[in-house]
């Protein structure tokens, strides 16, 4: 398996906090990689220079032998990379299918005259991104919500809607920033039965921010562990659960007796 | 008024066009029978009403899809207005044909949209409202100061004293749309066509132009562009995540914003024959943003109804009805009392405007169809 993406000793910092430091990371094709870390550790920081919307301050990020450098986030969309946010970001005073075909933007092509005077290629662009649109929320369970406003639905919806956009994007590394936050164990279960099937459907490579343990543990091919913007660990559940340092530093011994309670 | 809706929506669609088509043509005949004097005061202000319409519809694209909080609106439309002046005001010798001149108007209008919106693209809210406030303020300062332009290198003299704007004076007389083609096509005597003051030739004229503008602005919502304008009006950042190139989008809003106004700039001062500064002040840029408001904003057919609600309430029932009912009370100086309060009602009991947007407006219908209807 190829690298999808590749991180360089990437250091982000702000003013004199260094919230990245000095951090290499590779992710392999669809893999589902997790990033663990206490409140502060450089996890979403390190999703904003991935995804453009921070420079890196010292070295470079690679995804799909592309230098994102210098990048803006819509351009790293058009180039495969779909996001949702820690705290739900979506179009609320718009429709959940106007959502997704926002999310569809960079693929479809028409501007002023196009809009205006609709001639039949785009309304054949807007047919079949609808129909697409309408089938990714069947797809992610939410088939009859598409004239709701994104704002009336439901929590554990609009966190699928964040992902449904995020696919409409077309993406090759969709990632995920802790998408369980604010979820009933059931629907943390939904979510993460969900996640998998994305990559195993879609060949996706997922990367996620979680603080769900069950849920990193259960779906994550690798593990990293982020503690002051540094790694300090990485490998596949087993081997996180069993290092020294990530006990100390972060789960803790309780926390460690517990999940080998659960095995 | 909502059995009225819904029996109105259950007629066949041909009928719904010819209704409205029939009203539309027969307004201005209509109101001749009412009116009893030859001067047609009344349809002259529902022309000017009509006007703020147009108006109000483009500043729908960049308050109402796109969230870009714009007080110097009235600036394209001075812009639209004087731009036609140059071209057609007989002083400067161009006398471009009406109707190459309103395309050069609405794109020079675009172009000044971008020239406004690209400082601007940082600015979010109140800083955005500020830059644009000022720049409604500019252009009326500027307009009434071009009237001596005098540019100097050296001893090489470029321009002296030469009158652009004709100043605070105005301009007058303009170009009128001239029809005299078809008089030798259809044999008619010479002049059979001319346009003159006629406010029923106008108020058709402003019915297409209207019509053009609905039909554009209806049609970008429910477009890519129109999302995506939305989108950054929601969330910028998110929409920038989603692939929405927010600088482009957001100078597309304002130059097609500005294009409308242009068009209005145009056929306002074709129709009224003499512009002055005065007519494009900051009042024009608050009361369209009123409209915009008041109706409900993206709202597209709620802009059109609420427009023309309040500005006939404006030009016929302020300026017109009520001074003859209360000679004694000074109406027009009310106006403003009005409008403020009448903002500050709408923004306690019912924020959305009169005619919030409607979550099926959003795709072409046969788009729908393709999936088998809802």
């Amino acid at each position: 398996m190829a690298a999808l993406l590749e991180a360089r000793g990437v250091s982000k910092s702000f003013g004199g906090l260094i919230a990245v430091d000095t951090l290499d990371f590779v992710l392999e094709e669809q893999a589902i990689a997790s990033i663990i870390g206490p409140n502060g550790a450089g996890k979403t920081t390190f999703f904003n220079v991935v995804t453009g919307f921070y420079k890196p301050s010292t070295g470079n990020v690679l995804f799909d032998k592309h230098d994102i450098g210098g990048r803006k986030p819509n351009q790293l969309t058009r180039l495969g990379i779909g996001r949702t946010f820690q705290t739900i970001r979506l179009f609320n005073n718009m429709t959940v299918l106007e959502n997704v075909l926002v999310g569809m933007h960079h693929r479809l092509h028409a501007s002023f005259f196009g809009a205006v005077f609709q001639p039949p290629r785009v309304r054949r662009e807007e047919e079949e991104a609808t129909r697409e649109a309408m089938g990714l929320l069947d797809y992610v369970g939410l088939k009859g919500h598409e004239w709701d406003f994104a704002k009336n639905l439901p929590y554990g919806l609009q966190r699928r809607l964040e992902i449904a956009r995020a696919l409409g994007t077309n993406p090759k590394l969709l990632l995920l920033d802790e998408p369980t936050a604010g979820m009933n164990p059931n629907e943390t279960q939904d979510m993460t039965l969900f996640i998998r099937k994305l990559r195993d459907d879609r060949g996706l490579t997922i990367l996620l921010i979680e603080h769900d343990m069950h849920v990193v543990m259960g779906i994550s091919d690798t593990v990293t562990v982020l503690d002051y913007g540094k790694k300090i660990a990485e490998g596949t559940p087993g081997e996180i659960q069993r290092d020294e340092r990530v006990i100390e530093a972060y789960l803790g011994r309780r926390a460690l007796e517990m999940l080998k309670h659960d095995d | 008024m909502n059995a009225i809706a819904e029996s109105w929506s259950k007629l066949p669609r041909m009928l719904q066009v010819g209704i409205v088509l029939a009203l539309i043509i027969a307004t201005p005949y209509l109101i001749g029978a009412v009116e009893q004097t030859s001067n047609f005061a009344l349809l002259s202000q529902i022309n000017r009403a009509l006007i703020f319409v147009v108006l109000a519809l483009g500043l729908n694209i960049v308050v109402g899809f796109a969230g870009l909080l714009d007080l110097g609106y009235a600036a394209f439309f001075a812009i639209g207005a004087y731009t036609f002046g140059v071209l057609t005001w007989p002083n400067l010798g161009i006398q471009a044909s009406f109707f190459i001149a309103i395309w050069i108007c609405a794109v020079v209008a675009a172009f000044f949209g971008i020239l406004v919106g690209t400082p601007t693209l940082r600015l979010r809210g109140d800083y955005l409202a500020i830059v644009t406030l000022a720049f409604g303020e500019i252009i009326p300062t500027l307009v009434r100061n071009l009237d001596e332009i005098t540019i100097r290198i050296g001893d090489w003299v470029i321009l002296d004293k030469f009158n652009l704007t004709n100043g605070p004076q105005g301009m007058n007389p303009l170009g009128r749309p001239d029809f005299s083609f078809f008089e030798g096509i259809f044999n008619m005597q010479p002049g059979a066509l001319a346009v003159s003051f006629d406010p029923k030739f106008w108020y058709f004229m402003i019915v297409i132009t209207a019509g053009f503008v609905l039909f554009a602005s209806r049609r970008l919502d429910m477009s890519r562009l129109g999302r995506a304008w939305k989108a950054i009006r929601e969330d910028e950042t998110a929409a920038d995540f989603m692939g929405v190139d927010p600088i482009r989008t957001k100078l597309l809003a304002f130059a097609i914003g500005a294009s409308f106004s242009g068009l209005a700039g145009v056929i306002f001062a074709s129709m009224i024959q003499a512009i002055f500064p005065e007519l494009f002040r900051f009042q024009v840029s608050i009361f369209l943003l009123i409209i915009v408001i008041i109706s409900g904003m993206g709202n597209v057919f709620g802009v059109l109804i609420g427009g023309l609600i309040i500005s006939t309430f404006d030009g016929v029932l302020l300026a017109q009805v009520l001074p003859q009912i209360l000679p004694d009370v000074d109406v027009q100086s009310l106006r403003w009392v009005f409008f403020g309060a009448g903002l500050i009602i709408f923004m306690i009991f019912r924020p959305q405007g009169l005619f919030p947007r409607k979550a099926k407006a959003a795709v072409i219908p046969t788009a729908l169809a393709a999936e088998g209807g809802d």
